[in-house]
């Protein structure tokens, strides 16, 4: 392996040929390069896709921040180098490093990915290969750093079970200190260990999915018949780790020395959702739902503008809007940055949330604008979907954002739900088309509607997890009535996605194990960066699933059977399997669930984590109080084992 | 108020580029909680100008910029709240003030000064050769981006400097006005030198000096 000095050496001599050489030197301020020598565990934090996209991750920099303040560790960052550093890369035998040290990946104890999307999922694997990391998993020897990996897609970490060591099910923030104590233990023990004896250490600790201590079976049609552990003392099912309290909002933002994409500081002001939308995995794997305190917010606001000099505030959840106190926290944000330029961005609203007050405090803000997401347009969908907002609520907002002067408002609709005909696709056409008629009459004909169709892909741990996709043919017949129709108006901008594309978004988030076969060929025959366009090799995947005898139609065509068992039924977000399953039957009869907050449905997060509710009572969570006391000493933990709940 | 600041670029820095300098120095500055002062309109720009691009992956001694102030503020409190705000490949090397009426900084620049380390082994005796050769020579024609222009006369001084571990830089001082710009990898072509095998320092920049 090559030392740093003769990395950078090299890298001195190819990064002029590239694009952005900025992107693979570090140096940013905030970023933390601690004594490597002094120092035992190292962590290299790997956000799979493009620097300029990784950099704004907010994960990742809880985990950098985590790591970095434990005295016997660091934490530094890799992203995936673009096509052209990629090639020179691999043309001057560089291996992929981190860019604080500038140590190769190889050098480090672990190394963290987080897989918050699918398409993902190969860049991992390149990046593993261009770190000259053996790819699969039970290739790898002790001297090989441990492979982890974490976000929403280890919700179902099973066509990625062959690459990576290790899956965290839910939150790090906690479960970081216990995987790096683990390992510390271990190391502390023998110069020389068996990578085994680590992993079965990481296995036992709540939250941590460790695959090659599973085993999957297959029932004749090809569906999956169990998957259980073949050791002792690992759990049957992992249940996720979430924290009680959200940890302080981190506020040294990395601040970059060239222009990424969102230039900001991130506040998490909310964890979690009550709304309940059938067809967001988000909403479903999040909860319970948990709230900042409008001082916490406003205070790492403070402190991370300070330190970052950003210009922006994103307050960040997976609803702004629905935050208990938006108004007195907008408020209370206003007051204390008065003289300063800041805009202040609510990247994700709720319409029917968003109040005349609030529109008028956030347009002294330079709020850069406003993007709603009514998803479905006719009645019938919106309660198959559990996202009933009317269309009065929706002209009625997005009137009020117009007359303040806001020109350009972006609506997010959800075409390919199985059970939608074109008459619901044509509904989202005459909404747009309201939406810009009633705009124009207050603000005139600069009013300007962006209409983003993305197609619905049916996520595991969802209530629509027993759907099937939409056939490509209905997707191109209804996203070609919205092209007809919607793209007459210049002031209508529509984008879509492309059907292949939400394809292999299917494939990769509902496949079982034998998808990493799949993958890994795709892989080697050249599919990387999957979610782009000038990278991506969609040509590359069909043969895979040949070569490896699958039909990909069964994974993503395929109306599941109500007793099916689910590649990931050994792995729990805590909303029970029954809770989802009466959900998906209440879609059938077109039955609206409103606001978890209002009334609870009991969806499996209480029983499970009914000890941390009880430690911590009051309005944090927007889960009930647990009042009953607590049953026996078995229950004082977060339960490892939760499976006899899950069904 | 105006002030003047020297400062340093070097290491990860050296692939900043100009734009994404100006925005780094406007952070920095707001970090700093230095009152900046901006343009008026409708997308208020702060009033912070660097006197000349420096290329990507040079790295510099002597940068300059000059950056407006609402307020009145001293120069030691200038460097000392900046001190602390800035990536760790920035230096600041001195502050001063300005007469708010002096000249535009860019106006100014009249030439600068380079050392180019070169990487690879290099016969001290044949380069002299090259540079006496060059410095010699009554034009040197060129093109860039399609125009053509004489680099020679943009070559102000070049010499060969032999560390005493044997190493070899050159030293040159080059044109660095507006539409006269001399580039020390156009001299380095031309001396038969890989630009890619050379770390090239800015170390100096001349401003006119009324």
């Amino acid at each position: 392996m090559l030392t740093p000095e003769q990395i950078e050496t090299k890298l001195d001599r190819i990064l002029l040929k590239v694009q952005k050489p900025g992107r693979y030197v570090g140096g940013e301020l905030n970023s933390i390069q601690k004594d490597w020598a002094q120092v035992q565990i190292k962590v290299a934090l790997v956000f799979p896709d493009i620097y300029d996209i990784g950099i704004s991750n907010v994960g990742l920099k809880i985990l950098y921040d985590q790591i970095n303040q434990r005295e016997d560790a660091l934490a530094e960052r890799a992203y995936a180098p673009w096509l052209d550093m990629e090639a020179l890369m691999r043309e001057h035998e560089i291996p992929l490093y981190a860019l604080e040290s500038k140590h190769p990946l190889r050098d480090f104890d672990l190394i963290g990915f987080t897989l918050p999307y699918e398409t993902l999922y190969t860049n991992a694997l390149n990046i593993l290969d261009l770190a000259g990391i053996p790819v699969r998993a039970t290739e790898r020897d002790a001297t090989h750093p441990i492979i982890i990996a974490g976000g929403h897609s280890a919700t179902n970490p099973e066509p990625m079970h062959a690459f990576i060591d290790a899956f965290v099910v839910g939150e790090g923030e906690d479960v970081i200190h216990d995987i790096l104590n683990a390992l510390q233990r271990v190391k502390g023990q023998a110069a020389t260990f068996e990578r085994k004896t680590l992993l079965l250490e990481l296995a036992k600790i709540p939250g941590v999915y460790v695959p090659q201590f599973y085993e999957t079976t297959y029932l004749d049609d090809g569906t999956v018949e169990k998957t259980e552990p073949t050791i002792t003392g690992v759990p049957k099912v992992v249940t996720k780790r979430i924290s009680a309290h959200l940890p302080p909002a981190p506020t040294k933002f990395i601040v970059p020395n060239i222009e990424v994409i969102h230039n900001r500081v991130s506040v998490e002001i909310m964890r979690g959702c009550t709304r309940g939308c059938r067809f967001c995995q988000a909403g479903m794997i999040t909860r319970p739902i948990r709230e900042r305190s409008i001082e916490e917010v406003v205070d790492a606001a403070d402190a991370a503008v300070r330190a970052s000099g950003f210009e922006e505030l994103a307050l960040m959840s997976l609803s702004s809007s629905d935050y208990t106190y938006i108004k007195e926290l907008v408020e209370a944000i206003s007051k204390r940055f008065e003289g300063r330029k800041l805009s202040i961005s609510l990247p994700s609203l709720r319409i029917e949330s968003v109040s005349v007050d609030l529109m008028e405090m956030l347009k002294n803000h330079r709020t850069p604008g406003f993007t709603l997401a009514p998803e479905a347009a006719s009645e019938r969908m919106r309660r198959i979907i559990n996202k009933f907002i009317p269309d009065e609520d929706i002209i009625n907002t997005t009137r009020e954002i117009y007359r303040r002067g806001w020109t350009t408002i972006k609506l997010y609709f959800m075409i390919g739900h199985p059970s939608e005909t074109l008459e619901d696709v044509q509904a989202i056409v005459d909404l747009c088309k309201r939406v810009v008629e009633e705009g124009r009459k207050v603000a005139g004909w600069k009013v300007k509607l962006n209409a983003g169709v993305s197609t619905f892909v049916p996520k595991p741990q969802t209530p629509f997890q027993w759907v099937a996709c939409d056939t490509k043919e209905n997707i191109l017949e209804k996203q070609a009535l919205l092209k007809r129709q919607l793209m007459k108006d210049k002031n209508i901008k529509l984008s879509w996605s492309k059907p292949e594309d939400t394809l292999l978004e299917a494939w990769l988030s509902r496949g079982d194990r034998r998808m990493s076969d799949v993958i890994y060929t795709a892989w080697k025959n050249g599919a990387k960066f999957d979610a782009w366009d000038e990278a991506k090799k969609q040509e590359a995947w069909l043969p895979a699933f040949a070569e490896h005898g699958l039909d990909p139609a069964f994974y993503t065509h395929r109306q599941r059977r109500t007793d099916e068992v689910f590649p990931w039924e050994h792995i729990t977000a805590a909303v029970r399997k029954s809770y989802l399953f009466q959900d998906f039957r209440q879609s059938l009869e077109g039955k609206i669930r409103v606001d978890c907050r209002l009334n609870c449905y009991a969806c499996g997060i209480l029983p499970t984590f009914a000890n941390l509710r009880r430690e911590h009572p009051g309005e944090g969570w927007k889960c009930p109080e647990v009042k009953s006391p607590m049953k026996s000493a078995a229950h004082l933990q977060i339960p490892v084992v939760s499976g006899a709940e899950n069904g | 108020m105006r002030a003047r600041i020297v400062f340093t670029k070097q290491g990860a820095l050296r692939y900043t580029g100009h734009l994404d300098l100006h925005r780094l120095w406007e952070r920095a500055m707001r970090r700093a909680e230095l009152p900046l002062a901006y343009s008026q309109g409708f997308h208020p720009q702060p009033k912070i100008s660097l006197a000349s691009a420096l290329p990507l992956g040079f790295s510099s001694r002597a940068e300059v910029l000059d950056v407006r102030f609402t307020d009145e503020i001293s120069t030691e409190k200038i460097a000392a709240q900046l001190r602390d705000n800035l990536p760790k490949d920035i230096q600041i090397k001195n502050v001063d003030v300005i007469d708010e009426r002096a000249p535009a900084l860019q106006t100014q620049v009249l030439s600068a000064t380079y050392d180019v380390h070169l990487t690879e082994q290099v016969n001290g005796a044949d380069l002299n050769k090259k540079v006496e050769a060059l410095m010699m020579s009554e034009s040197l024609p060129r093109e860039r981006r399609g125009k053509s222009y004489d680099l020679r006369p943009l070559i102000e001084m070049l010499s060969v400097v032999t560390q005493p571990d044997g190493k070899v830089w050159l030293r040159m001082t080059l044109a660095a006005r507006n539409g006269a710009t001399g580039r020390p990898d156009e001299v380095l072509v031309a001396l038969d030198l890989e630009p890619e095998s050379a770390r090239v320092e800015r170390t100096r920049l001349i401003f006119q000096s009324n």
